[in-house]
């Protein structure tokens, strides 16, 4: 049906959507090809299939997805882990519009724009893009009266990603990053758990995309807000280097120190629930990258809400042991009740648990 | 053309949601059903009703309702079961986060985390519900049997509650808050209301858990200072299930046996309940006994009242952090007992408590002083201290706007009163339970 769209001619066109009004599926036969409608995003459901959006060229198995015109990729420093899986980011800007620049927090995306993010997995995780399947992808729309979020699923032939309002679920057994056999329960998430996540208050917020976040890893890769702002994509970033950008420390960069590398991973996979206006506000507990080291970052900490996700021990951080914080017990577990975070994930992230328990370690006991 | 041919028309171009009226359809179980319900309320709009029918519904993930005005309906706790026995995601068996939702007449079972949970929900209703783990009292069981959080307006009405690690029916940095005719049994806490205000808990039934009803007002959390909460004409008896609460956790430290706790809340009015074969202690009054750092935090009961309960058999076995403070008095404690904290950071306030009980009511003040507190200071007595200079007055009763059961200016003399139906159902529940129970060899002195 949607090969017969994108045939030329009128009559071609007229044939086709006599046949989608018949089964009900007329909004698939849009102008497929010339990009996304600006109008499409602005109000309106969701579309049945990613496709109708038109971010991408058509896509194909084991082919990387190209995009359209003003749909750009980027990338981050730091990724919330989500059982391993690579996730490849674009944004889509409607013609005329720029990201506006904020030092703090995530970047002011004009109304109708789009940020796309879509997850796959690879059959072994020592080479996470080698043969990787795309599973998911996670559609962001900043609409006038705010962001709505919508998933969805690719199809086997990964030619096309269906809405799914109620999530999936997908069985993945994989070579782990360790080698060994890793079996994976990997959860898309439905809508209102899109909004667990990226909840302020009561809107929808993007999180990854901050100045800090979409910095350059090392001093001497290309700067994407430099390139942005060269092509008038961002606007009110001061002209010049970027130095008054603090830059997000690497989590996986070995060679720079530990605890700025843990606030960081807390940042990116907890703070979007555990801030004062996210989904754990009740919890007091507050693991963003600007809470000073205290009882609100879980340092001597006693739960509250926990209940056996605490296991045996009596502080969210206990300075000195990770073997006894119950931060580290519930990055550690798998069990729903337990877990954290509650959502994305079905193993643990080995990475950040080492990081953390790492960080917990080297904190004084007078932090107590 | 005729109606027949439109809804054929219709069907054919997957149009139905149009012209049926799918909002109104009943939810089956079986194969589907949880993706179904799951979509069902991811869909619905103000004013929906999703309906479930009676059976067995299985879910392998938590659900969610996020929309405003919204009920959810079974057709009974016994009748509909939603059980979550297969759970592999979710901290919760259903979450709730829009305002204005009903939620009445089915059963959560076996939740790996809290079982029905609302945050940020105002004027939420849970009516005829019941949250169940089935293998009894487990570590292992979910925190919270019905949890509402950071909301304004919460009603809880015949909702029974067994076997949550933490408390069956617990409302967290809420207020305005009615939680009656229900019953908790065989949860670490039976009720607790903690870092709340304005709340009414009468009319349940606590029994079998480790410690009853417990207002507790705890630090460290962005909404504290719980005050004017009302505890009358509960029935509270036989709280003698071991506390099986991870250690961490604040609930951990209540005292089997316990029946009715205050801690460090506010104008609390304590009356009319019926307490029985609670073996610690029917009512305990205490300060947040560990050391805090939050400074904007008061650790220290005050105003708290106590008059009209009645007292039963009790306080033979006492439990927990006052089993060695018992012994040293003949391994019993009295109906009531203070740990006698009026002092915190230097300063001392008179008016933590007012026992009003008729002078035949035993009565302890540990003489503990200060806290954070050291155990090893008790310095018991048996003097009440002195009627508060403040003369605390009683919180008046909470109205919710969306109560059914809430007086009605326009009501007519003579109209049944809804609350006394919910006696009936109340006092006949307690004479059944009776019935279970040995006579006592004496009752209340």
């Amino acid at each position: 049906m949607i090969a017969r769209c994108g045939a030329p001619g009128a009559a071609a066109r007229a044939v086709c959507i006599i046949a989608a009004a018949a089964t009900g599926l007329l909004t698939a036969c849009a102008d497929r090809g010339a990009g996304p409608d600006p109008a499409r995003l602005l109000a309106g459901p969701p579309p049945s299939s990613l496709s109708v959006f038109d971010f991408f060229e058509d896509a194909a198995s084991g082919a990387a997805l190209m995009p359209r015109p003003r749909v750009e990729g980027y990338t981050l420093v730091n990724a919330l882990f989500s059982d391993h899986a690579v996730k490849d980011r674009h944004v889509y800007l409607p013609p005329g519009s720029a990201i506006g620049y904020r030092e703090d927090g995530v970047l002011e995306f004009p109304v109708g724009s789009a940020i796309l993010k879509t997850f796959s997995l690879a059959p072994d995780l020592r080479d996470p893009s080698r043969g990787a399947r795309r599973i998911e992808t996670r559609v962001l729309v900043r609409r006038a009266e705010g962001w709505v979020a919508w998933p969805y699923v690719w199809n086997a032939a990964q030619t096309d990603a269906t809405y799914a309002p109620v999530g999936a679920r997908q069985t993945w057994d994989v070579t782990g990053p360790d080698g060994k056999p890793l079996h994976i329960d990997y959860r898309v998430p439905n809508q209102n758990q899109c909004k667990t996540c990226h909840q302020r208050g009561d809107a929808i917020t993007p999180i990854g995309p901050t100045a800090r976040n979409l910095r350059a890893v090392h001093d001497d890769a290309p700067e994407l807000l430099a390139d942005w702002r060269a092509r008038g994509l961002l606007k009110g970033l001061p002209s010049g280097p970027l130095p008054t950008v603090e830059r997000a420390p690497a989590v996986a960069d070995a060679s720079s120190p530990v605890a700025p590398r843990a606030r960081a991973w807390l940042d990116i996979n907890c703070a979007h629930c555990h801030q004062r206006a996210g989904s754990a506000s009740n919890s007091g507990l507050y693991l963003g990258w600007d809470e000073p080291e205290g009882t609100a970052l879980g340092i001597g900490k006693r739960p509250v809400a926990a209940g056996r996700g605490a296991g045996d021990a009596l502080f969210v951080i206990d300075p000195g042991h990770p073997e006894r914080s119950i931060m580290v017990h519930r990055m550690d577990s798998v069990e729903p009740g337990v877990a954290m975070p509650e959502l994305g994930r079905s193993v643990h992230d080995p990475v950040g648990v080492a990081l953390v328990s790492a960080w917990i370690a080297a904190l004084p006991r007078a932090a107590l | 053309m005729s109606s027949t041919r439109i809804a054929a028309v219709a069907a054919l171009l997957g149009l139905v949601t149009a012209c049926g009226k799918p909002a109104d359809s009943v939810i089956q179980p079986g194969a589907g059903a949880a993706e179904a319900l799951q979509r069902r309320l991811i869909e619905a709009k103000p004013g929906d009703i999703v309906t479930l029918a009676a059976g067995r519904f299985e879910f392998t993930d938590g659900l969610s309702l996020d929309q405003s005005k919204v009920t959810i309906r079974g057709a009974g706790p016994a009748q509909t079961i939603l059980s979550f026995k297969g759970q592999t995601g979710a901290g919760e068996g259903l979450l709730v986060t829009g305002d204005d939702v009903t939620l009445e007449g089915f059963a959560v079972e076996d939740t790996k985390g809290d079982g029905i949970k609302s945050k940020g929900a105002d004027r939420i209703t849970y009516r005829d519900l019941r949250v169940e783990w089935t293998r009894g009292p487990d570590p292992k069981n979910g925190a919270y049997g019905v949890y509402p959080v950071e909301s304004t307006g919460v009603l809880i009405e015949r909702v029974s509650v067994s076997g949550a690690s933490d408390a069956g029916i617990y409302v967290g940095q809420s207020r305005d808050i009615i939680v009656r005719g229900s019953r908790a049994e065989l949860n670490v806490a039976g009720i607790e209301i903690e870092n709340s205000s304005n709340a009414d808990v009468h009319d349940n039934i606590v029994t079998r858990n480790a410690g009853g009803i417990l207002v507790f007002d705890l630090p460290d959390l962005p909404v504290k200072d719980g005050r004017a909460i009302r505890v009358f004409d509960n029935q509270v008896f036989a709280n003698d299930t071991p506390n099986f609460a991870p250690p961490g956790n604040i609930v951990a430290s209540v005292p089997s046996g316990t029946g009715i706790m205050v801690m460090a809340a506010s104008d609390v009015h304590v009356f009319r309940n019926h307490l029985r074969l609670n073996r610690t202690a029917h009512v305990l009054v205490a300060a947040y006994f560990l050391p805090t750092k939050d400074a904007a935090y008061d650790p220290l009961p005050q105003r708290i009242v106590l008059h009209d309960n009645f007292y039963g058999p009790g306080g033979d076995d006492p439990q927990g952090m006052l089993r060695p403070v018992a012994r040293a008095m003949g391994g019993r404690l009295p109906p009531v007992v203070w740990d006698g904290v009026d002092t915190f950071g230097g300063r001392t306030i008179p008016d933590v408590l007012d026992m009003l009980e008729d002078g035949s009511v035993g009565f302890i003040d540990l003489g503990l002083g200060s806290t954070p507190v050291d155990l090893t200071a008790a310095r018991p007595r048996i003097q009440r201290p002195a009627p508060s200079p403040s003369r605390p007055v009683e919180p008046p009763p909470v109205h919710l706007a969306f109560d059914p059961a809430a007086p009605s200016k326009t009501g007519t003399p003579g109209d049944a009163d809804p609350t006394d139906v919910l006696h009936e159902i109340i006092d006949a529940a307690a004479r059944l339970k009776e019935i279970d129970k040995p006579a006592p060899s004496k009752d209340a002195p």
